[in-house]
């Protein structure tokens, strides 16, 4: 019933929908296992993935063969649930991949952006990708008194919770206890250092 | 019956330590039965509803180390509602009014409060060792009372709890006094722990042998801990990230190649890969290596890493080490007997290991007898191969992430695969199931898979034969937990005075109905039938037609339970 026209388009592909690639209309019904569906269609369910008749033909195996959502179903994989916390909080700390992306805010902005810190050296770097991403400038660190002479200052929340201020600690510990980035505007930032 | 004097037979059984070979010591005669439990100092009870503390201090006076399990063994994924059960504080209260000298307690999957740790503290003067493994409910309020208390203290190993940090310094409790930590391991905790208090612990404890950090511990500190124990043979390393010019991590460089002992290596809880070279120097010691924990190290590090442990017994790793990474570790590490590959979380990952790598291990570690191989695919030719190369596998748990997948080369259900590997392994005790399953291979499980003691079963099987050659054949059977398969009442109640003979029954969104369980509990007063009924609805009664969600039952001479919560139905 697909025209040629749709099936160069390839629609399928972009279609959004619920379910597992590969599977079609058909398999719907069997993907969200929870703990108090009827037994009656789990065994129906069962009996089309697991039917002895069902033929060996590639095409017919697809649409048969109805694997529980991965996602999806409680307990599966196996894996102890510390072993999973420990695994999300690190996937939340460290960023996918071997990047470590973190949020990046600023007041008035109307949404957050995300950097690499892996991908800086040092602060002069970062402070010029802040800059360029967020149309800002900063101006000239100094212990004392911090970005002083800037409408902006960059400030970042640390493992404990805490916002501080960034450039007072050496760049290595900075990239490994930033959790977050926030460019504040001058006014708030009177505390940190801002005039 | 007996032809020597007490003490001689007292002697005797001193050399006698299995729990097994001891139970059949107290089964021969009255007076082998009364001496065994006057000498009997170390007991293991796997299901802690199966007898009262009571009757436990009555029979053994002498007990000095106590091994309890609590909760069954699909709580670890989240299958057992909360609150369920598995409290230590009857038996720590039995216990601390009695006369026991209790000197060890290990706990696995049991509910533990701070107020049971601080009276474990208080009440045995002589108490040594405590373990606790996936257990829950205590903070480091507890763990402070354990440091504080236990002056002969020379064991505090917490393995994957779930412990609340009250930002308290308990690491900073151990007083002066204590020297005689052997065994440090708090690579759970979430919390930081006191850095001075660290250091200053472990200079003063020259027996200490195995230690493992939280990922609170900076590399400098654990630079700092390595110098002042040399001696350490089993490490595990909190956070491993440094900037590799800094001067710490030179420091550590060094200090590494003076720790020759160390033939243990755990942790990684945060590791930059670039730091990992550090650790080559003495890869060529270790035993043991668990990087499972290492999230954020590619398989090509991994694999750098591997080729310098010649002499690995043990391996647990993620699946980011791929077929390729686990061809290295057979060319490399032929002592091999432990391997677990963990799944890495994000799913679909391209390098995740196949029937591929599983075939080149077996190739090459035919000393491999223990298996957790979480993988994207198997195959019957894959595990038949696997099954010739390696006849001595004890534990073979195979979980295939798609749980419901056919060889995919055949499109044939895995029931041949199985069947080799039960065929072959004679030795075999443990067995995970996944894949596509039919009946058959349950066929085989009972066939061949005499000394089976325990076997997981999810999403398998098309009607209840496949429970019933289970429990037909397994003669030495002692758990079965089942999960989403077709079994139902006639293979429930096919054998029921089978399940006096194993320790537990997990049934899970089968087919088993209540009527059925009403009915097995009726004809078997001595085992507990817990029915969940997870139901939110105001209308609780049970109707005997209804299916059964979760069902778990066991032997137990204490009867039903009493500190169930109003979810558990004991029938």
């Amino acid at each position: 019933m697909e025209n040629s026209y749709e099936k160069e388009l390839n629609l399928e592909a972009t279609e959004l929908r619920l379910g597992l690639p590969g599977s079609d209309e058909s398999q719907k019904r069997s993907i969200v296992r929870s703990n108090k569906r009827s037994s009656q269609e789990v065994s129906e369910e069962e009996c089309v993935s697991k039917g002895s008749d069902v033929t060996t033909d590639d095409h017919d195996q697809d649409n048969n063969v109805v694997p529980p959502a991965k996602a999806q179903v409680v307990g599966w994989p196996p894996v102890r649930s510390y072993r999973k916390n420990s695994m999300q909080q690190k996937k939340e700390e460290e960023g996918e991949g071997s990047g470590m992306y973190v949020k990046v805010s600023m007041a008035g902005a109307p949404y957050l952006r995300k950097i690499d810190l892996k991908v800086y050296k040092s602060y002069p770097e970062l402070l010029k990708a802040l800059g360029n991403m967020f149309k800002c400038t900063f101006g000239e660190y100094s212990e004392r008194e911090g970005y002083n002479g800037s409408e902006y200052a960059p400030t970042y929340e640390d493992k404990d919770g805490d916002w501080m201020l960034v450039g007072d600690v050496p760049w290595h510990m900075f990239v490994s206890s930033c959790k977050r980035l926030r460019i504040m505007k001058g006014s708030e930032a009177k505390g940190l250092g801002c005039f | 019956m007996n032809y020597f004097p007490d003490e001689v037979i007292e002697h005797i059984f001193d050399y006698v330590l299995s729990h097994r070979d001891r139970n059949a010591l107290s089964l021969v005669c009255k007076s082998w039965y009364r001496i065994e439990r006057c000498t009997r100092q170390r007991v293991f009870i796997g299901n802690c509803y199966s007898i009262t503390p009571e009757r436990l201090i009555q029979r053994f006076p002498g007990l000095k180390s106590l091994t309890l399990k609590g909760k069954p063994h699909f709580a670890d994924f989240s299958l057992v509602p909360y609150g369920w059960g598995g409290f230590v504080s009857p038996w720590i209260e039995a216990l601390a009014k009695s006369r026991v000298g209790l000197e060890e307690l290990r706990l696995k999957r049991m509910v533990v409060s701070d107020e049971s740790l601080e009276l474990l503290s208080r009440s045995f003067t002589h108490f040594k060792s405590l373990v606790l493994v996936s257990c829950e409910g205590f903070t480091t309020d507890g763990l402070a009372a354990i440091a504080a208390n236990c002056r002969f203290l020379r064991e505090l190993d917490l393995q994957e709890n779930e412990v609340e940090d009250h930002k308290g310094q308990w690491l900073s409790c151990f007083p002066d006094s204590c020297t005689s930590l052997v065994s440090l391991n708090f690579a759970c905790l979430k919390g930081e722990v006191s850095l001075g208090a660290l250091e200053r612990l472990v200079a003063r404890s020259p027996n200490l042998k195995s230690l493992k950090l939280n990922r609170s511990v900076p590399l400098d500190a654990l630079q700092r801990i390595m110098m002042r124990a040399p001696q350490l043979a089993d490490l595990g390393i909190g956070s491993f990230a440094h900037d590799p010019e800094s001067e710490a991590y030179i420091k550590l460089k060094n200090t590494i190649l003076k720790c020759k002992s160390i033939t243990s290596l755990s942790g990684f809880l945060e590791a930059a890969p670039h730091c990992l070279e550090a650790i080559y120097p003495i890869c060529s010691n270790l035993t043991s290596l668990n990087m499972s924990y290492a999230a954020g190290i590619q398989g090509s590090d991994l694999i750098k890493l591997i080729r310098h442990c010649v002499k690995l017994q043990r391996l647990w790793i993620m699946d980011c080490i791929g077929d390729k990474g686990l061809s290295v570790v057979a060319m490399t590490c032929k002592d091999l007997q432990e391997l677990r590959v963990f799944p890495s979380v994000h799913l679909g990952n391209p390098a995740a290991v196949t029937e591929e790598g599983l075939v080149a291990i077996s190739k090459g570690c035919p000393k491999l007898h223990s298996l957790l191989y979480f993988c994207h695919q198997m195959t019957n030719a894959g595990l038949i191969e696997v099954a010739k190369n390696c006849p001595n596998f004890i534990r073979f748990r195979l979980c295939i992430l798609d749980a419901t997948k056919p060889d995919p080369d055949t499109m044939q259900p895995l029931d041949e695969g199985f069947g080799a590997i039960v065929q072959s392994c004679r030795r075999l005790r443990r067995l995970s199931l996944s894949g596509q399953l039919t009946d058959q291979v349950f066929l085989y499980i009972g066939m061949y898979a005499e000394k089976l003691e325990m076997l997981s079963i999810a999403f398998a099987g098309e009607s209840d034969k496949g429970m019933v050659y289970v429990l037909n054949g397994c003669k030495k059977l002692r758990k079965l937990e089942i999960r989403d398969c077709p079994f139902g009442n006639m293979a429930l109640l096919t054998d029921v005075g089978k399940y006096e003979t194993m320790r537990s029954l997990w049934m899970s969104s089968c087919e088993v109905t209540v009527g059925a369980c009403k009915l097995l509990a009726k004809k078997m007063p001595r085992l507990n039938v817990e029915i969940f009924n997870e139901n939110e609805q105001e209308d609780c009664s049970l109707e005997d037609g209804q299916k059964v969600e979760k069902m778990y039952l066991y032997r137990t001479l204490a009867g039903k339970r009493k500190d169930a919560p109003e979810y558990v139905w004991t029938l």
